[in-house]
């Protein structure tokens, strides 16, 4: 163990901690501005800087490990003078407009300024006027805003491993840009958002939607739309942070009647159509698994993120994948067919709205002409997370002391399994609850697959099932992917069986709890959180399994027939196509 | 040549030295190096070298005399810089070497033994390794 | 017929000036007088430096060194020494410290010079790989593979006490020891030739006068850490170096000594070039690992440090191409020889490349505890047209301006730091009266701002907005707040930036500061620019009562914007005037006037 002071105060730690993680043991807190806790320390910006004892030199606290007998100095008046110019430098290259900001208010940068009380520009403005990227009509890109502190380069390239963000130009021309200065649509982008969820600034963030869908939600003139909403498992048990609510608080309820107050006519549950999916991959599953066993792997397809990824750097996977849609698409093609037909509505007459914690579920809406199986876009448009607590924001409503309030039937109600797909390994987990009684006739006992729970990045189970073992791997956080798949295209090419018969794939670290649509400031102790939501909202649940959920049962006998059945196959199935990683 | 044996090397390290030695004592030699370093190069030593092999063949005595190239001598403020030695005279270093002066080097100093004016300099410093 | 003896008048600046050529002619015509012209070349040379003690007359092969010679003296030099054969005993060089003296080698200036580092250079054909060996090339190798161990190795380098000769002057030792105890397989030795300094190119001539010396000593760190890959990161822009390279590697593979099984000594060593784009930042050892690796050549936080994390995160030792010039010698001469030459914390010598407004121009190689004085005025001849010494920038655009008063504190790289400059990689920038401190500073800062990385927020926004600034005060628009302001980024920046880039990059224009306030006030109060190089700050105007109308500045002016009739007064257009400064300096009359 290292023992030594910071600020005075004895503290001891695991030898390789940084100055900055072991004030923050001892309640020192240490103004910083590019250090992110997901990504290794990137070190530029300079405000973390401390001294230690009587040297005159300045170490970076985000990157500098604590040794022994260091006598660590986080605030003095050298100090202070040192930060605040720094961050008066940083200023004077960053535009003024805080009131036009996406993150007005959300700022890091607007926050450091404001505790160091900036009151004047010390120097004069130095901006570039460079143009933003909106090319992806899912995320933008604003390089005029950037400080360059280089969390989204490393999101993209490190934590996603995808590549679309890089540095280009040098010195004070250094700019983020899409990699290959093409536009950002015609590169390797997977519209994941985690640029944007972690930027500290404005200058990367999403599409704001909540102009048409408060324009649709008038309901006036020729269109008489009746307006329908779904929302994301994920997205319960983090929009309270925006209210001030810790993470993980589950507010169902409340959204429920959150969103019938801005306007919107019916309000479905996307965890309902979780449980379709299940019933569809669960049985596309059983019957690979049953029947012809060289299609296994299956690998989940309701991260469009991944399916993005898959088409562009996987494509030899395309036939592992499932083609049951994913949750979002699957409750759009049922809205504007089942439910219209039912409660009598002109299908062209519905505005469909999904609120998601995700980006990519922007671009996914229109992905192909798959998503437009009722006819028409089966699902209008996506809400971030952080859209719609602008949109209740806007609306006035006092979300926590709103009544409780439940979905709308039929497709409200859900189990427990449907839920636990805004967590990692909750898909795997609701499959394999399903799977197992598909394939035995019988309900489990214990529903509880806690060998694909939890924040490490890869993990792996084995289920028995009537005797014969079911080995699945659950991967999220989309650089841990390659370890995953490379294994099976290798026992692929060696002509061996692949090392696991099911996996679970998700874009985001920790599933869509960590989504780039979700409230900003994720950190993994707010992504555990944010799960323990999750898995607290499956144990309350009636029913645990979504073949149990009597209002999925009644949909099948009303109107799909029977998993994967032809007009289940019409409605919740697609397609997917190998893509060039640059189109241009 | 193939790969030496540590044998080998200290054969080939004592040949070459006592060839310095022969060369030093024995001072039948002529040779004039010229410094070919960036600086050297950039200033004109190409030029000055073909001048001197030029002239070494108009006077026939090719034979007799060793041209070589070295590196920057560190005199960079007169390069190109070319280093005479001639048995019985003083070793030289001459700077500001252009054609013409290379030529008269050649013409007055290896030919006619006798030093050309203007143009010599002084290693910066004795290289006290060599002793 | 050969002469029997030479007598070479110094022929440079400061000795012409103190007559050099009247001696030259007075020695002809006494030689020619007292019938000894046939057998003793008069000779008239360039500058041999030491020209405080000028006129130099040396004489050959007696190797006489005459200092202070005057005209006069020429008849008692060819009566004594070309008729009789004796030296002129009271003009021999005599340091009042010294007792008598009258070889050249034993001058103490002579030996001002100290060759290590440059011992082939200028002396061997480094492509010719024997000529290496001839000079105890590849003997330390030899010696580390069959009669040392790895330890031994570091325990010499220890008692050198050889430092890092890229700037930051870290044991050389403790590298190596660390990466060599550090865990791990592969491991790699690192020649940083990524020489990026204005105006320094000691690396470059190292490797193109002896690229073997720079391989040996990888070969021996590669035993002593125990690796067995090197590189050599080295520029582009160093064509000449990188094919001496080339060659020198292909012999060195040839002979044995590197490859497989070295010598068959079992230990393996392959060494390849890798070329740099020619960015500044790349000198910066995580930066240029970053770039070796194929990526964006960005400094990265230490630690780790490449001992521990380096190269494709190997274990690595990276050393600049002095650093490693000196080793085969450490290796075969010992350290304790190495030890005592330098001071005692800053041992051995230091090369310098000694430019800007001095006699002899140069690479240098002194002793460390050698002080400025004597490398500018001494080795370096002195400030050029008897000009007055300002300044002189050791560090390049890391280090500070180092004045007057500091030049006798003796060369270490404590030393240099206290004087608010640092020792570099050894670019040495004299600058005399015609210099302005603004103008120098501004020059530096740009190049910072063209070779800032863009990663780190002090330096790429602190190095423009100080830019900025030095640019509205040369354009005589600063106020005097500006100084508060410069000192303020420049602090910040060399407190907060990541790297040594954004750490120093203030340096110059804070010396600059501290030592010439004044220079800068007159530039920001009276807008005035003393030298005249802040070209905005400048006018130039014909004083009519001194103008003779030779038309020799009408003639010489570029744009043109002088008129008048010829034996008429002229008038220059200020408005049309672009200040070049022509005219002031043809005009023999002193009527161009500088304001």
């Amino acid at each position: 163990m290292v023992n030594a002071k910071i600020n005075g105060i004895e503290v001891q730690v695991a030898p390789g901690t940084t100055i900055l993680d072991a004030a923050a043991k001892v309640n020192v807190k240490i103004p910083k501005l590019c250090y992110n806790a997901d990504l290794e320390p990137w070190a530029s910006c300079g405000i973390c800087v401390v001294k230690n004892g009587k040297s005159p030199k300045m170490l970076r606290a985000c990157c500098t490990p604590l040794e022994n007998g260091m006598e660590i100095i986080t605030n003095d008046a050298e100090l202070v003078e040192t930060r605040r110019t720094v961050i008066e430098l940083i200023l004077s290259t960053h535009p003024d407009d805080c009131l036009q900001c996406p993150r007005n208010q959300m700022c890091e940068l607007q926050t450091l300024a404001a505790e160091f009380g900036i009151r004047e520009q010390s120097f004069p403005k130095r901006l570039r006027g460079l143009s933003k990227d909106e090319s992806t009509n899912t995320l933008i890109l604003d390089p005029e805003k950037c400080i360059r502190c280089g969390r989204c380069v490393k999101v993209c390239q490190d934590m996603q491993n995808v590549w679309a963000i890089e540095f280009l130009g040098r010195g004070e021309k250094t700019r983020i840009a899409p990699a290959g200065d093409v536009a950002l649509a015609d590169g390797p982008c997977i519209r994941c958002g985690q640029c944007s969820a972690h930027c500290p600034v404005g200058a990367i963030y999403e599409k704001d939607e909540t102009g048409p869908v408060w324009e649709a939600l008038r309901k006036e003139g020729p269109e008489d739309r009746v307006c329908v909403v779904q929302i994301a498992p994920a997205v319960r048990v983090a929009l309270g942070e925006e209210f001030g609510l810790p993470p993980g608080t589950v507010l169902t309820k409340k959204i429920y009647a959150a969103l019938r107050r801005m306007g919107f006519d019916v309000v479905f549950d996307t965890n309902f159509s979780a449980d379709l999916t299940i019933m569809e991959e669960g049985t596309e599953f059983v019957q690979r698994f049953t029947k012809d066993p060289t299609a296994l792997p299956l690998i989940t397809s309701c991260c469009p993120a991944w399916v993005d990824y898959m088409e562009k750097y996987y494509p030899d996977m395309i036939p592992h994948f499932s083609t049951a849609k994913s949750p979002q698409q699957m409750m759009g093609a049922m809205i504007k067919t089942y439910w219209a037909a039912k409660a009598k509505v002109d299908p062209a007459k519905v505005f469909s709205v999904s609120v998601m914690p995700c980006t990519a579920k922007k671009y996914e809406n229109k992905r192909d002409k798959t998503m437009f199986s009722s006819g028409y876009q089966d699902v209008d448009v996506t809400l971030t997370t952080r859209e719609l607590a602008r949109m209740i924001k806007q609306a006035g409503i006092d979300l926590l002391n709103l009544p409780d309030e439940e979905a709308d039937s039929p497709m409200g109600p859900y189990s427990g399994a449907g839920v636990i797909f805004g967590a990692t390994g909750g898909v795997m987990e609701a499959a394999l609850r399903t799977a197992y009684t598909l394939v035995t006739g019988d309900e489990l006992k214990d529903v509880n697959f806690t060998g694909v729970r939890g924040i490490s990045g890869i993990k792996e189970a084995s289920v028995h099932i009537k005797g014969t073992e079911v080995k699945v791997a659950v991967a999220h956080q989309m650089g841990n992917i390659a370890t995953v798949l490379d294994q099976i295209r290798e026992a692929k090419k060696a002509g061996k069986p692949s090392p696991w018969h099911f996996i679970e794939v998700m874009a985001c670290r920790g599933g869509c709890i960590g989504g780039g649509g979700q409230p900003y400031g994720a950190t993994d102790e707010v992504r555990e959180a944010r799960m323990a939501g999750i898995y607290n909202d499956d144990q309350k649940s009636t029913y645990r399994c979504s073949h149990l959920n009597p209002f999925i049962k009644q949909v099948y006998e009303e109107f799909l027939e029977a998993p994967n059945s032809g007009k289940a196959h019409e409605l919740l199935h697609t397609h997917y196509h190998e893509k060039a990683i640059y189109t241009k | 040549m193939a790969k030496m044996t540590l044998e080998q090397l200290r054969k080939l390290r004592e040949e070459k030295k006592r060839d310095i030695e022969r060369r030093e004592t024995e001072g039948k030699e002529i040779r004039i190096i010229v410094g070919m370093g960036t600086c050297g190069i950039a200033a004109g030593a190409r030029v000055a070298f073909d001048a001197i092999l030029a002239a070494v063949e108009r006077h026939g005595i090719g034979a007799d005399v060793v041209i070589a190239q070295t590196g920057c001598m560190g005199l960079c403020h007169v390069e190109p810089t070319v280093e005479v030695i001639v048995p019985g005279m003083p070793d030289t270093i001459y700077g500001r070497v252009d054609a013409a002066t290379a030529t008269k080097i050649v013409d007055r100093h290896v030919v006619a033994r006798a030093l050309v004016n203007e143009h010599i300099y002084d290693r910066p410093a004795a290289d006290i390794i060599r002793n | 017929m050969a002469y029997r003896q030479y007598m070479l008048v110094c022929g440079g600046t400061g000795c012409e000036s103190g007559k050099s050529d009247e001696i030259y002619r007075n020695l002809l015509k006494e030689a020619e007088a007292q019938g000894v012209k046939d057998a003793v070349q008069i000779v008239k040379t360039g500058c041999f430096g030491f020209c405080e003690k000028g006129p130099i007359v040396k004489v050959l092969p007696e190797e006489s060194f005459y200092v202070e010679v005057k005209p006069d003296d020429a008849k008692e030099i060819i009566a004594e020494q070309a008729v009789k054969g004796r030296e002129v005993k009271r003009l021999l060089y005599d340091k009042s410290t010294r007792k008598s003296n009258n070889k050249i080698e034993d001058i103490e200036f002579y030996q001002k010079q100290f060759r290590i580092v440059l011992r082939n250079c200028g002396v061997i054909n480094p492509e010719n790989i024997e000529e290496y060996i001839a000079r105890d090339g590849y003997a330390g190798l030899e010696k580390v593979l069959f009669q040392m161990k790895g330890e031994d190795v570091i325990a010499e380098l220890k008692t050198a006490g050889l430092r890092g000769r890229g700037g930051a002057g870290f044991p050389t030792w403790l590298k190596w020891d660390l990466t060599r105890k550090a865990p791990g397989d592969v491991k790699y030795i690192i020649c940083n030739a990524d020489e990026g300094d204005p105006g320094a190119y000691m690396d470059r001539s190292t490797i193109e006068g002896d690229p073997h010396s720079v391989l040996e000593a990888m070969a021996i760190a590669g035993f002593a850490i125990g690796s067995n890959k090197g590189y050599v990161y080295i520029r582009a822009e160093y064509p000449l170096a990188i094919d001496r390279l080339k060659i020198a590697i292909a012999q060195a593979k040839e002979y044995g000594l590197l490859g497989d099984d070295i010598l068959g000594s079992g230990f393996s060593f392959d060494v390849e070039i890798r070329l740099g784009a020619g960015a500044f930042v790349c000198g910066e050892e995580t930066a240029l690992m970053r770039s070796l690796e194929g990526n964006r050549g960005m400094p990265v936080p230490k630690p780790p440090f490449p001992a521990i994390s380096g190269l494709w995160k190997k274990p690595t030792v990276i050393n600049n191409v002095e650093t490693l010039a000196n080793i085969p010698v450490i290796i075969t001469k010992g350290g304790e020889w190495f030890a005592k030459i330098g001071t005692e914390k800053s041992t051995g010598t230091k090369v310098f490349a000694l430019t800007g407004k001095v006699n002899n121009s140069g690479l240098v190689e002194v002793p460390m505890g050698t002080t400025l004085r004597e490398i500018i005025f001494d080795i370096g001849g002195g400030i050029k047209g008897g000009k007055k010494f300002k300044g002189v920038q050791t560090g390049g655009p890391s280090g500070g301006i180092i004045v007057e008063k500091d030049l006798d504190a003796p060369i270490s790289y404590e030393s240099l730091q206290a004087l608010g400059s640092m020792m570099g990689s050894g670019g040495m920038i004299v600058m005399d009266e015609d210099d302005c401190v603004v103008d120098v500073s501004k020059f530096y800062m740009e190049f910072c701002v063209d070779e800032s990385c863009g990663k780190c927020a002090p330096c790429r926004i602190g190095t423009n907005q100080m830019y900025d600034i030095l640019d509205r005060i040369t354009k005589g628009k600063g106020e005097e707040a500006d100084l508060a302001r410069l000192e303020r980024i420049g602090k910040a920046m060399t407190k907060a930036s990541l790297c040594m880039l954004g750490g120093s990059a203030a340096n110059p224009t804070l010396s600059t500061i501290r030592h010439f306030r004044d220079e800068y006030l007159a530039h920001i109060r009276d807008h005035k620019c003393l030298t005249g190089k802040c070209k905005d700050l400048v006018t130039y105007s014909i004083d009519p009562s001194k103008c003779i109308g030779c038309t020799l500045c009408a003639k010489k002016c570029p744009v043109p914007c002088i008129s008048g009739e010829r034996k008429q007064p002229h008038v220059i257009d200020a408005s049309r005037c672009v200040k070049c400064g022509e005219c002031y300096a043809v005009c023999k009359f002193g009527a161009v006037v500088k304001n």
